[in-house]
């Protein structure tokens, strides 16, 4: 497997402009003789696709919902990075930078990062020009805020709906570009194949989920904007559409996966509250600025919060990191609240939670300029919980949020497949082993924006097309194999629902390849999983057909690439033997238990390659240099 | 918790629809609605019948997509709240529920509850948006914009495109949707130079759609889970009266000249 970055050496400061002068262009005339295909509807996407109409080609636009504007970029809620220094407090683009390749615990390209950081500012202006509504202060300029363990206030926000916001910018500039008849959408329709012809990605298979028609789309590149896949857990804060099937069937067509591992754990959730769950709700982490995280001193405590008097109570984050206190990054308070309930310290049902207390922010700075902050959330909190966080903390825990591997790309944000890119979530490349809070928005707009719009014409202008025709064999073949699978499903006469197998995978995948892992439990895991697959493909029931509006097909399918990937993940997992960023392995850690890097043996991007059914995914490395950050152990202390 | 559904079952867009009574009895009032729809679809799936068609998605109330009339209200009883994030303690033990799609001319049923919304995605193609192609922004801080100017546009915006107003509305009218676009987008001083056409051209294009005109009832927006209040459609009525004159001033110029 060819894993050359194909970032440009040098100063880390000049690369992309470097890069940017040297890459080929392609002559505006000739711009719209290109057909471009962009899976995902969501900020990577979505910016992709309206950009990249706007230079003139010719894109189709795929999604799985029944409108662009709700992909799931449309929840987040904090806010998005960007190295403006509008605070005058020491902000740079280097110190962005710096934070992030920190953040991610030195598993992240350099000049990837960098680049990050760099395109941050752009973006800012680029959607207030769109009209996003960003907070603003009384004097009429951008309002900003410290979020998720930066020490400078550098996120933009829009009230608690910054992703929202982001989104319908997005999603407005694509919908312009559709009315000018520069991209056709494909709502409604899921990519369930990639096609490769002559080694370049050349079309993908889709079905039509309100008829069930299998259709085949040729193109000159694919661009694969379709999100994490955080559902492999069953329960996370993700919609319940997100998978991983666009991102999986790639793998199985060659493309290399890099970290499946790296999951990142959202700190402030809201708490299983039982077996019927379908899903987890996230609470901003913004919430941590003025909220305090404590549980009972004392390990089986019942009595009601108010009853437990201050000296009875272990404000834990701030005990353990007095510099950074409740505002240490996401994983770090992810597992410090998991050790005090696994002590037995828990509150709530089932002592799977921690109390998030507004009383002294109440008391400080009063109810209104509280709720002014944080009304949305304690509003969404009391419809959930049916409590009032005003007057009771509130209960929060950890969740899984955010995946930070994904398909390998090069600095081109194009895989190992010519012709294949993968932008946003979907890819692995610029959040290493944890993400900082607010750098999702960041990164998806900065790939859809202003990264593939110009690699794209790099790679277009480089690259001699035969005219691609969809009937060709290798879409029959493509089509033959996804209507088999699909009766294979409905045909089968089991007594297991899909939503069943999916819990009972999720539950074994939190348990062993959650927060914490080990040897033990991973091997356990990499054992049953292949057995619940046999299981599945066995025991599943699946109503209805494939030539209809068939929810519980389309469910059935992701399950089914969820059981093969989860399988990887465990091995991945397995093999990167320390601790770094969210992946947490128990058998490597320092004696007060923060996670224990060994940059010796694992200073590189794990990345697996398909080797067939039955097979070993065999392991490739892409080695990661530090030349302009420096590698250090993380402290918060 | 016991209860009644009654809950609306149609094959496409083409067949006829009929209310189908479904008992349950293991319901508990920490679920939300579109759990105790699990619950019941699990157990259909089981006994070998259709389970129920629903839209949903991030079940968090921000991506748009759920949406049912639920006895007889949009997003069902609770006020700012979208079905996915309605809990069943705000229904009674031993209840009938009435589970229907949002019913209007412009969202033909698709299945059960799904309804195709797409004519609002083109209402928005046909002028919901600011014309900055990508890399021609001057810098974020270059036009400071009130705070309160600000806030109103946010206001607006945080409108998710669910189509509860319509779906509420007795004349099927999208007006409080074209409204809050048309306000968001015209309170900033980025969306003036398009303010006028913006205006007209998603008004045609709403009624182009088939939706009804405004006979201000203002259901739309008691049943808006976001909060999106009438006075976007006075917004909306303004800038359109402002087209009529811009048009008229335009012509005069065009005589003149």
């Amino acid at each position: 497997m060819d894993l050359k970055s194909s970032a440009p050496g040098g100063p880390v400061e000049t690369a992309w402009s470097r890069h940017k002068f040297d890459m080929k262009l392609v002559n505006p005339a000739n711009k719209r003789k290109f057909n471009l295909i962009v899976v995902g509807s969501g900020l990577a996407g979505a910016a992709a696709s309206a950009s990249l109409a706007e230079l003139g080609y010719n894109v189709r636009c795929f999604c799985y919902q029944d409108s662009p504007r709700r992909a799931h970029s449309i929840a987040a809620q904090g806010g998005i990075n960007a190295a403006k220094n509008y605070q005058n407090d020491g902000d740079s683009v280097f110190r962005l930078f710096y934070d992030t390749i920190k953040g991610g615990d030195f598993r992240a390209r350099e000049a990837n990062v960098y680049r990050l950081a760099e395109l941050s500012t752009a973006i800012i202006d680029q959607c207030v020009a769109q009209g996003v509504p960003f907070a603003r202060e009384y004097s009429g300029y951008l309002a900003n805020r410290s979020f998720g363990g930066a020490q400078v206030s550098r996120t933009f926000y829009a009230r608690g709906q910054t992703g929202q916001q982001l989104l319908l910018g997005a999603y407005q500039a694509l919908e312009r570009q559709i009315a000018a008849g520069k991209v056709t959408m494909y709502p409604r329709t899921e990519m369930l194949d990639v096609v490769v012809v002559d080694g370049c990605a050349r079309g993908i298979v889709t079905r039509d989920l309100v008829s069930g028609k299998i259709e085949s789309h040729g193109a000159d590149a694919v661009i694969l904007a379709t999100g994490g896949y955080g559902n492999v857990f069953y329960l996370s804060t993700n919609a319940k559409g997100c998978n991983v099937t666009a991102t999986w069937r790639a793998y199985k067509h060659g493309a290399g996966f890099a970290n499946p591992c790296f999951t990142q754990i959202h700190p402030t959730c809201i708490p299983v509250s039982g077996d019927h769950q379908s899903k987890l709700t996230l609470m901003s982490e913004s919430l941590r600025n003025d909220g305090r995280v404590w549980v009972p001193t004392r390990s089986g405590d019942a009595r009601k919060p108010s009853d437990i008097p201050e000296s009875e109570r272990d404000y834990f984050l701030e005990r353990r990191y007095p510099a950074f206190g409740n505002l240490v990054p996401r994983d770090v308070a992810s597992r410090a609240a998991k050790s005090v309930c696994d002590e037995n310290r828990g509150v709530g049902p089932g002592g799977r939670g921690v109390y998030l207390d507004f009383a002294d922010a109440i008391k400080r700075s009063g109810e209104t300029a509280i709720g002014e902050r944080y009304g949305n959330l304690f509003e969404m909190y009391e419809r959930i919980t049916d409590e009032n966080p005003y007057r009771v903390p509130m209960r929060i825990y950890p969740a899984v949020h955010y995946t930070m591997g994904g398909l390998w790309v090069d600095y081109n944000l194009m895989s190992n497949i010519p012709g294949l890119f993968v932008a946003g979530e979907a890819n692995f490349s610029d959040h290493g082993a944890n993400r900082l809070g607010a750098s999702a928005l960041m990164q998806g707009l900065a790939d859809g924006y202003f990264i593939i719009p110009y690699t794209i014409g790099n790679y277009l202008g480089s690259t001699r097309f035969d005219k691609i025709d969809s009937k060709g064999p290798e879409f029959r073949k493509a089509e033959a194999g996804l209507s088999e699978r699909i009766k294979k499903l409905t045909d089968n006469k089991g007594k297991r629902t899909a939503m069943s197998f999916h819990r009972e995978l999720g539950k074994l995948l939190w348990d062993n390849c959650g927060m914490a892992r080990n040897q033990a439990g991973l091997r356990a895991a990499r054992e049953r999983i292949p057995q619940l697959r046999e299981e599945f493909w066995s025991q599943v029931v699946v109503p209805g057909s494939g030539a209809e509006l068939n929810q519980s097909l389309e469910y059935a399918g992701r399950v089914a690439d969820f059981m093969e990937f989860g399988e990887l993940m465990c091995r991945d997992a397995l093999e990167r033997g320390e601790s770094c960023g969210c992946h947490f392995r128990e058998e490597f850690q320092t004696p007060d238990g923060e996670a224990k890097r060994n940059d010796a043996e694992f200073a590189h991007v794990a990345v697996w390659e398909y080797s067939g059914e039955q097979k070993e995914a065999v392991l490739h490395k892409e080695p990661l240099g530090f030349e302009t950050a420096h590698l250090a152990q993380r402290s918060y202390k | 918790m016991k209860l009644v559904l009654k809950v609306w079952r149609q094959d496409g867009p083409d067949a006829p629809g009929r209310l189908q009574r479904i008992d349950v009895d293991d319901i508990t009032p920490d679920m939300s609605f579109l759990e105790m729809l699990d619950v019941v679809n699990e157990r259909l799936t089981l006994a070998g019948e259709r389970p129920i068609a629903f839209d949903h998605d991030c079940r968090e109330g921000i991506c748009g997509s759920c949406g049912v009339v639920i006895n007889g209200i949009p997003h069902g009883p609770r006020p700012g709240t979208t079905t996915c994030q309605l809990h069943m303690r705000q229904f009674r033990d031993g209840q009938t529920i009435v589970i229907e799609p949002f019913r209007a001319k412009p969202f033909p049923v698709l299945r059960d509850l799904v309804v195709d919304r797409s004519a609002l995605d083109r209402i928005i193609a046909a002028g919901g948006f600011i014309s900055a192609s990508t890399g021609a922004a001057p810098d974020g801080n270059a036009i400071p914009i009130a705070k309160a100017k600000v806030d109103a546009a946010m206001d607006a915006a945080a409108c998710i495109g669910c189509g509860a107003c319509v779906a509420a509305c007795p004349n099927a009218s999208a007006m409080l949707f074209v409204g809050a676009k048309v306000s968001h987008l015209g309170l900033l001083p980025q969306g003036q130079p398009e303010r006028w056409n913006r205006a007209e051209g998603m008004v045609n294009a709403m009624d182009q759609e088939g939706f009804g005109p405004c006979s201000v009832v203002g259901e739309c927006s008691v049943v808006c889970p976001k909060g999106i209040e009438l006075n976007t459609i006075a917004q909306l009525n303004r800038d359109r009266i402002g087209t009529i004159f811009m048009v008229a001033r335009r012509s005069l110029q065009a005589d003149n000249s």
